[in-house]
C-alpha cells in the first residue's frame, strides 16, 4: 500500500511530514529510507528548530528525522505545527551544509580474533574475505549520522554497498563498551553493554559516553571517523590511555 | 546529616526521582520512576517537591533503618510494611525514629512501591539527576550495607497522613494517541488491537512492557523495513515477533520497530503497575481529547494534597502510645495557629 516513492523529491513523496507523536511531541520526518539529504535536513532543521522555535522543550533527530517536544501547558499542538510548517517552508532543508565544528577522529580498532569475534562471519555476509572486508571499513571514512539509542551511541555511515546485510536475527547476549558493528551500510560503535543484533567485527578502547566528565557525551552528529586496524596486542595499551583510547582529533574545515 | 541504612534490599530497589529531561538528542532517555504519579503522591504525604528522590522497589522491598530521627511515605504498588514489627499502613505518611527498623516486603497489588524520606534521599546528582538509569550505565541498585543520605526535612513533625491512591494496580482501560506509524498498520489489524485483551507478560522492566495478544501476532505493512526513529515512553512497539512491547521511562532513545500509538502521559502507570497476568485494553483519544485529558492530570496531580486525610490509627497497634498527648483538654484549643 506504500506509495510509490516520488525521486523527483529529496525525501520521496509526502515528505517533509509533520505528525505528533504523544501528547507533548511533534515528529518532523524528511524521509522514509536513510539518504544524505535526509540526514543533512534532519541535523540542520533540529540546529534550527532550537534557536527559532520558542516552545520547543528539547530536540532530538534520528537518522531522517527531527522529534520536537513542547510544553502543553505553554504551546498548542496547533499553534507548534503553523511554527514548524512556517520553518519548515524557509529554506530547502535537503541542501542545507553540515554542522559547523566538525571533526575527524581516528580510533585505534582490533578488527577480528576473539576480541571482536564475528568478523568472518560479517564478511561473508557481506560477500568478502576477512581481510577485504577489514580494508573496505578502515577505508572507509563514516559520518555520524545520529547519536541515538544508548548515551553518546554513534551510527555512522554509509559503508559500500555491499555491507547491505541484515542484523542477525537472534540476538548477542551481551556486547562490550567500545563494540564496533555493523549491518546495513552502518557501523555502531557501542558506549554501554548490552545486547544487540549487530555484528561484532572490531574492538576498540573508545569511551563514546563518560557521565563523570566535563564532556560526557564526547561524538556529535556529523563528525567523521576512521576505524585503524591494529594488532590486538594493543588493545590493553589504548586502554591503559584513558577514555580516547588512542583516538586523535583533528578539525574539519 | 540524616541517613537511612539498608539492612537488606530486593534486587529491584533503586534510587528514583523525576529523571534527566534534555539529554534525548545525547542518546540518553529521560528515566526516573516507573510510576511519576506515585513520586508525586509521596512528595504530597510529606509536603515536599516531587523532585526529591525515592527508593523505587520493584516487587519487593528491603529492611532499613533510621540513623536519625525521619519522616517516611509509601505511595504507589502497596506493600506489606512494618515498623519495628507494628504492621504501617501503605500510601501514608509516618515517623520513623532513630533506630527504628522499617521492613518492607512484596507487593499486593501492582509492581512498583515508593519509599519516600523526608527532605529526600541526597545521593549525588549525575547529569542532573539521582535517578539510577541502569540501561545507561548510570547508578546501581541499591544494596544492603549501603547508607543512603538523607536531606534536611522543612517538615519534621508533619505525620500520619493518608492519601487514597488512583486505582492502577490491576491493569485496565488504556488510551493511546495515533502516531507517525499508525498508518502502516491496515484497519482490520487497528481494529483486532482495540478490541484484543492483551494479558502483562512476565516479562516486562523499566524499560517496556511486553503484552500477550489472545490471538495472532499482529503485522504492520511496513514490516521490519522501517527506518530507526525517536522513540519515547508510551509508544507501544510491534516487535519482530508480532507481540506488542510498551516503552517506559529507561527505554532507548531510537528504535527501528513499527509502533501503533502512544500511550497518554496520563495512562502510563496504569501500564508500568500492571501486574503479570493483568488485562490491559487499548483504545485511541482524539488529539484535542487527549490534550484535555491530560492537562486535567496534571491540575490533579498538582493538587492531590487537598486531598490528604488525617490517618486514623488503632490505639490497640500504637507500641508507644503513654508517649502520646493523649488529652486534648490539656490546652485552652483556641492558642494561635
Amino acid at each position: 500500500m506504500a506509495a510509490p516513492r516520488d525521486t523527483t523529491r529529496p525525501g520521496g513523496a509526502g515528505f517533509p511530514r509533520l505528525d505528533p507523536l504523544g501528547s507533548d511531541g511533534l515528529l518532523v520526518g524528511f524521509g522514509d529510507r536513510l539518504s544524505e539529504a535526509a540526514n543533512r535536513a534532519a541535523l540542520a532543521f533540529r540546529a534550527a528548530a532550537d534557536t527559532a522555535l520558542p516552545g520547543v522543550a528539547e530536540s532530538s533527530t534520528s537518522l531522517a528525522s527531527v522529534y520536537l517536544r513542547y510544553d502543553p501547558s505553554a504551546t498548542g499542538l496547533a499553534d507548534m505545527r503553523a511554527a514548524v510548517e512556517a520553518l519548515l517552508a524557509q529554506r530547502d532543508w535537503y541542501g542545507a551544509d553540515l554542522p559547523p565544528g566538525r571533526r575527524l577522529i581516528r580510533i585505534p580498532t582490533v578488527f577480528g580474533t576473539d576480541l571482536a569475534p564475528q568478523l568472518a562471519e560479517a564478511a561473508e555476509a557481506a560477500g568478502l574475505t576477512p581481510d577485504a572486508a577489514i580494508r573496505s571499513i578502515a577505508e572507509t571514512r563514516v559520518r555520524v549520522q545520529t547519536i541515538g539509542f544508548a548515551p553518546g551511541q554513534p551510527y555512522l555511515g554509509e559503508l559500500p554497498p555491499a555491507w547491505d546485510i541484515p542484523r542477525q536475527s537472534r540476538l548477542t547476549e551481551r556486547i562490550p563498551v567500545g563494540a564496533l558493528t555493523v549491518a546495513i551500510r552502518q557501523l555502531v560503535l557501542f558506549s554501554v553493554s548490552t545486547p544487540t543484533g549487530w555484528r561484532h567485527v572490531g574492538q576498540t578502547a573508545f569511551r563514546a559516553f563518560r557521565p563523570d566528565s566535563d564532556t560526557p557525551f564526547v561524538l556529535r552528529a556529523g563528525d567523521e571517523v576512521e576505524f585503524v586496524p591494529v594488532p590486538a596486542d594493543m588493545l590493553d595499551g589504548l586502554c591503559d590511555q584513558g577514555p580516547d583510547g588512542g583516538a586523535a582529533f583533528e578539525p574539519l574545515p | 546529616m540524616s541517613a537511612l541504612r539498608v539492612l537488606r534490599a530486593g534486587p529491584g530497589v533503586t534510587v528514583q526521582d523525576m529523571g534527566r529531561p534534555g539529554y534525548l538528542g545525547f542518546g540518553l532517555s529521560r528515566g526516573g520512576a516507573a510510576d511519576r504519579l506515585a513520586l508525586s503522591e509521596g512528595a504530597a504525604l510529606l509536603g515536599q517537591d516531587t523532585d526529591l528522590a525515592a527508593l523505587e522497589m520493584a516487587g519487593f522491598g528491603g529492611v532499613f533503618e533510621a540513623m536519625q530521627d525521619l519522616r517516611i511515605a509509601l505511595s504507589g504498588a502497596p506493600m506489606s510494611a512494618s515498623i519495628d514489627g507494628t504492621r504501617i499502613a501503605w500510601n501514608a505518611s509516618h515517623a520513623l525514629p532513630q533506630g527504628a527498623r522499617l521492613e518492607i516486603g512484596g507487593v499486593t497489588a501492582g509492581c512498583y512501591g515508593y519509599l519516600h524520606v523526608g527532605g529526600g534521599f541526597d545521593t549525588p546528582i549525575r547529569l542532573g539527576s539521582r535517578a539510577a538509569h541502569l540501561a545507561a550505565g548510570l547508578g546501581t541498585p541499591v544494596a544492603a550495607g549501603q547508607i543512603l543520605s538523607v536531606g534536611v526535612d522543612p517538615k519534621p513533625d508533619r505525620v500520619g497522613l493518608c492519601l487514597d491512591p488512583d486505582p492502577r494496580f490491576e491493569g485496565g482501560r488504556v488510551r493511546l494517541l495515533a502516531g507517525p506509524q499508525t498508518r502502516l498498520f491496515s484497519s482490520d489489524e487497528l481494529a483486532r488491537f482495540l478490541s484484543d485483551p492483551f494479558r502483562r507478560d512476565t516479562r516486562g522492566n523499566r524499560m517496556g512492557v511486553r503484552l500477550i495478544p489472545s490471538d495472532a501476532p499482529y503485522a504492520s505493512q511496513a514490516g521490519l523495513s522501517v527506518l530507526s526513529e525517536v522513540v519515547v515512553p508510551g509508544d507501544v512497539q510491534i516487535t519482530g515477533d508480532g507481540t506488542p512491547f510498551v516503552l517506559m521511562t529507561e527505554c532507548q532513545t531510537t528504535g527501528g520497530y513499527p509502533r501503533i500509538g502512544t500511550v497518554l502521559a496520563a495512562d502510563l502507570p496504569r501500564v508500568a503497575q500492571a501486574p503479570a497476568g493483568a488485562t490491559l485494553r487499548f483504545e485511541f483519544a482524539e488529539t484535542e481529547t487527549a490534550s484535555r485529558i491530560e492537562a486535567a492530570e496534571a491540575r490533579r496531580i498538582a493538587t492531590l494534597r487537598n486531598r490528604l486525610r488525617r490517618l486514623i490509627r488503632d490505639p490497640a497497634e500504637i507500641r508507644d502510645l503513654l508517649s502520646y498527648q493523649l488529652i486534648s483538654g490539656a490546652i485552652a484549643g483556641n492558642e494561635p495557629g
